[in-house]
Parts: structure tokens; sequence; C-alpha cells
């Protein structure tokens, strides 16, 4: 178990040496007279990790990540709250859900970037432009998850807790709720990841700080290692965020066969 | 009715002829609409009736009807006609003096084992440490004191049965139903279970409504075997009295020369029934 988990990494670590060689050799190593990977459209590895260094030690990035973070975890948990209430709402109300099922599916099909200027002119450049992109997507996902949910309570437990003495109060509590918390849960990484695209795109079209803001910048002006060394944090933060959300997951859904939850 | 004039006098002494009637089920029929229009006769009208303290096993080929029945005795399902009595008083919404042992897996995934014990007496107002400790306590009875802390999906089929039953019996329901719930175990484990059950119920003999497709399982078990025949428009075709000695051993019992003088007696009956269901049905 532990030399297979360690053979792994090393293969994975062999990946990512094997692919900056090529970019390195490629940017930096002439063939046949000509640059494989010109470093004006290319940049080179060691240029984007010394910008990288650059940006930590100057302590620069720290407010763009904090700002980015901020606008991720508010687009979660405002459009969180938004799905699991509405969700359950309409599972509750099969008139209410009817009625209003043309609009929700033409919402979701519109694409959220056209958005974006519109929540831009309503709330202006700073970080409320951005959690309302990003609540905008969390919501649809947490939404429909949180709706089957309930919808897809089993039967049979259903009238196990009912013979067992529940009131509707008890039902909700003991049965319904956390059926959709675990739909929820099951989408986490999704919703999170939306979360953050809200943000970084919102940023991108027009802001003053955040990673999304970083990059447009550097794109600006042409610097590509700026939008790389922008690229390559921003990766590593959706890793981390991404680590934390397993952990999370791990811990809430201890109840679900490892199956559905993901093996590592 | 027809069913309870006839067996009246057959009773077998063993009980005291005062023991209340916990379930009588009185002319209770039961259709279903299928696709907005056909009316499909699930249940003929049917009547019986089962003692405070018996144990009635309820045989039938599958789908005739058996899990109905059960489902409109505990409440979940509306009678077409007839209504249903318990203890004497006319059932309306769900019956809340019995316990319901489903055949499917009934227990809430998001709950250990424990915790879905408990939660019978929580939701009736119980404190939550009491709740625990009595859960403790039946969790040990049928034999899983060391797996209190699983979930459902970390418990073979029988646990899983076992934490359904102490679930159930936690409440100390008067009347228990049970849907088949030990159909989809192996032979070996239903035997098992068999006991567990039948100890369990000598403690305070509740009036019992077994449903199973398994004959031998429903003698070793029963007092009474209610045979039904095969719907559409199913009914009670013979309601036998078993006088087996108890306490039984439900894996035992099978090899005494009694059981196999009943098991003959009831089989040839059925078979003979269910051939008859089955000419009418083809007509």
């Amino acid at each position: 178990m532990r030399a297979a988990s360690l053979k792994l990494l090393a293969l994975q670590v062999l990946v990512a040496v094997v692919a900056i060689g090529i970019w390195h050799v490629g940017s930096s190593v002439p063939i046949a007279g000509k640059y494989f990977l010109p470093e004006f459209f290319f940049s080179t590895p060691l240029d984007v990790f010394q910008r990288v260094v650059k940006l930590f030690v100057s302590g620069e990035i720290w407010r763009h990540l904090w700002i980015t973070l901020t606008e991720t975890l508010l687009a979660f948990v405002i459009g969180s709250a938004g799905g699991v209430a509405i969700g359950f709402w309409f599972a509750r109300q099969p008139l209410i859900a009817a009625v209003f099922d043309p609009y929700v599916k033409m919402v979701n099909a519109l694409p959220r970037v056209v958005l974006a200027p519109i929540f831009m002119l309503w709330l202006g450049l700073g970080i409320w432009s951005k959690v309302a992109l990003g609540v905008t997507l969390v919501f649809f996902v947490v939404f429909f998850n949180v709706y089957q949910g309930v919808k897809e309570v089993s039967p049979v437990v259903l009238s196990n807790a009912r013979m067992m003495g529940m009131t509707e109060r008890q039902l909700f509590r003991h049965v319904y709720w956390p059926s959709a918390l675990s739909w929820m849960f099951s989408s986490l990484h999704t919703s999170v990841g939306f979360a953050l695209v809200g943000a970084v795109v919102g940023e991108y079209l027009g802001s003053a700080a955040g990673l999304g803001y970083l990059i447009h910048e550097a794109e600006g002006v042409f610097d590509v290692t700026g939008v790389f060394a922008g690229m390559f944090i921003l990766s590593a933060f959706v890793l981390v965020i991404d680590w934390l959300v397993t952990l999370v997951e791990r811990r809430l859904l201890v109840w679900r066969p490892q199956a559905a939850v993901g093996q590592t | 009715m027809e069913m309870a004039a006839r067996r009246e006098p057959s009773r077998p002494s063993a009980e005291p002829e005062s023991a209340a009637t916990a379930v009588r089920l009185d002319g209770v029929k039961v259709s279903f609409v299928i696709r907005g229009a056909a009316v499909f006769d699930a249940v003929a009208p049917t009547s019986f009736e089962v003692r405070e303290g018996e144990f009635v096993s309820i045989v039938g080929p599958t789908g005739c009807g058996k899990s109905t029945l059960l489902n409109v005795t505990a409440g979940l399902l509306k009678p077409s006609a007839g209504h249903v009595e318990i203890f004497g008083e006319r059932l309306a919404g769900l019956n809340r003096k019995s316990g319901y042992l489903f055949q499917q897996d009934a227990l809430m995934p998001w709950k250990t084992a424990l915790d879905n014990v408990a939660i019978a007496l929580e939701v009736h107002g119980t404190p939550r440490k009491e709740a625990l400790e009595a859960a403790r306590g039946w969790m040990g009875r049928v034999g899983l004191a060391r797996f209190c802390e699983r979930y459902a999906h970390e418990l073979s089929g029988g646990q899983r049965k076992r934490v359904g039953l102490a679930q159930v019996l936690i409440r100390r329901p008067r009347i228990l139903l049970m849907d088949e719930p030990f159909g989809p175990l192996d032979a070996q484990t239903r035997q098992i279970m068999g006991n567990l059950l039948l100890g369990l119920w000598a403690e305070d003999r509740k009036a019992v409504m077994f449903v199973t497709h398994d004959l031998e399982e429903a003698i070793a078990l029963s007092d009474r075997v209610v045979i039904m025949s095969a719907g559409p428009d199913a009914r009670v075709i013979g309601d036998h009295p078993i006088d087996l000695a108890r306490p039984r051993d439900a894996a035992e019992i099978r090899l005494d020369p009694k059981f196999h003088a009943l098991h003959k007696r009831i089989w040839d009956q059925l078979r003979e029934e269910v051939a008859k269901t089955y000419e009418e049905g083809a007509r």
C-alpha cells in the first residue's frame, strides 16, 4: 500500500519534470536555429518560477489571494444557502416547482459571463459583483442537487420513519434534511470550483485586485511571464481548496460507502 | 368474517379465550388504479383477526397482496372498502400501536446503528442520553453490542435486519408487523434470525403479523398460518393453527414429525388452491 502510493507519487512528479523539461528546452535551447517555444509567447520555466517567488517574497500576492478567497467563500456560502432553501421549497411544493420550471431552466441555460457586465453596473467594481457572478453559478448546482435529494428520499426509509411516529418536523430534521445535505455535499467540489470560477472571471473582466486581476493586468502589457505566474498560483490555490474540500467531505459523508466519496 | 367464524372452534385451547383481539380486518378490499383507468383489485374483501399474544404468519405466492394487507394494517395504505380495528378501535391514519419491520433496508444511512435505534425513542420525547442507553441495551439484545458505531453500509444484510428489529422493538409496540423481514437473507441467517425473533417475542408476546412466502419458516415461527391465494383478487384460502410446543428452536423444529405432518397438510391445501387459482386466472 505504502510502496504503491510512493510509486504513484514518483510517476506524478515525473510528468511534471518531463513537461517542464520540454518547456525549458523549447524556450531556451535553439533547435536548428529556431526556438521551438519562443520566449515572447511562452516565457521560460525559470522566469516564471522567479516571478512566483518574487510575488510571494514581496508579499504582493497575499492581498490578491485574500480577495479571491473572500469572493469565493462568499459566493459559495450565499449560493449554497439560496440553493438549499429554494431546492427544499420547490421539492416540497410541486406546484411552485412546476410554475417556475421553465424560468429556472432558462436562467440556468444562460452563459453566466454575459451577466458579469450587468453585475458590475449594479454592484460596482468591488468584490460584490464577483460574488454575485459566483452565486449564479453555485446556486444552480446546489439547487438541483438538493431538489433531487429531497425528491429521492427512499420511500421505505420515509415509511419507516413515519411508522416510528415522526412528525413532519422530525421527518424534515432526520430524513429530508440529511438526505438533501448529502446530495449537496456530493457536489461540493463542483460548487466550490464554480465559486472560484465566478470570482476569477469577474476579476478578469474588471476589478482592482484578485488573481484574475493579476493575470489580466500582466496580459495587458504582454507580460507572458506574469500571466504564467498568475496561472501557476491560481492552480496551486485551486489544489489547496480542493484538498480542503476533500477533508470536509470525508468528515461529513462518513456514512457513505467509500466508492461514492472517492478513494485515496 | 367467514375465516374468523371457521377458525374460532378449531382454536387450540393453549391460550385463554379471553385474549383480546389485537388486529381485526373487516372486509378489507384494496384496489389500485392503473394508468389512470383500469381498476386492479389487488385484494378481494378479506376478514381475519390476530389476537393479543398471537404470532400469525401470512403465506402466499409472490404478488398475492400479503404486503398490501400489512400496509393496510399499518395505516400506510387506505383500504378501498372495509376497515381495520386495532384493539377494538377503528384505525384512522397511521397505526401508532404497531411497529413495522420492512422487507427492504429502512435504516437511515446517515445515522449510526446506535442512533438509528435511539431515534425511535427520541422522537417520542425521551432525552437523548436515556435513549442512547436504552438503544445500547437493545443493540446488545440483538447481538450487535460491538457494532453500535457502524453505519448501515458497514453492516451485513443480517446485521441490518437486527438493527431494524431493535429499532422497532425499542418502542415496545403492542403489535409487530413484519413484511418478509428475512427475505433477502441466506438460509442459515434466516434460521438464526428466526430464533432471535422468537426469543425476543417470548418475553412479552406481542401480537405478530408475519408475512412470508416461505411456508416452513411460517410454521416454525407461528401459532397460526394464514394462506392467501395468488392475486389479483387475492383472498384468504386457509387458516391453520400450529400446535407445536413452545419454546421452539426455529431450526430444530423442522425435524419434528409433527412439523412434517403440519407442513404436508397445509402444503396439500396450498397446492390445490394455488392450482385452482391459476386455472381461474387462465380462463
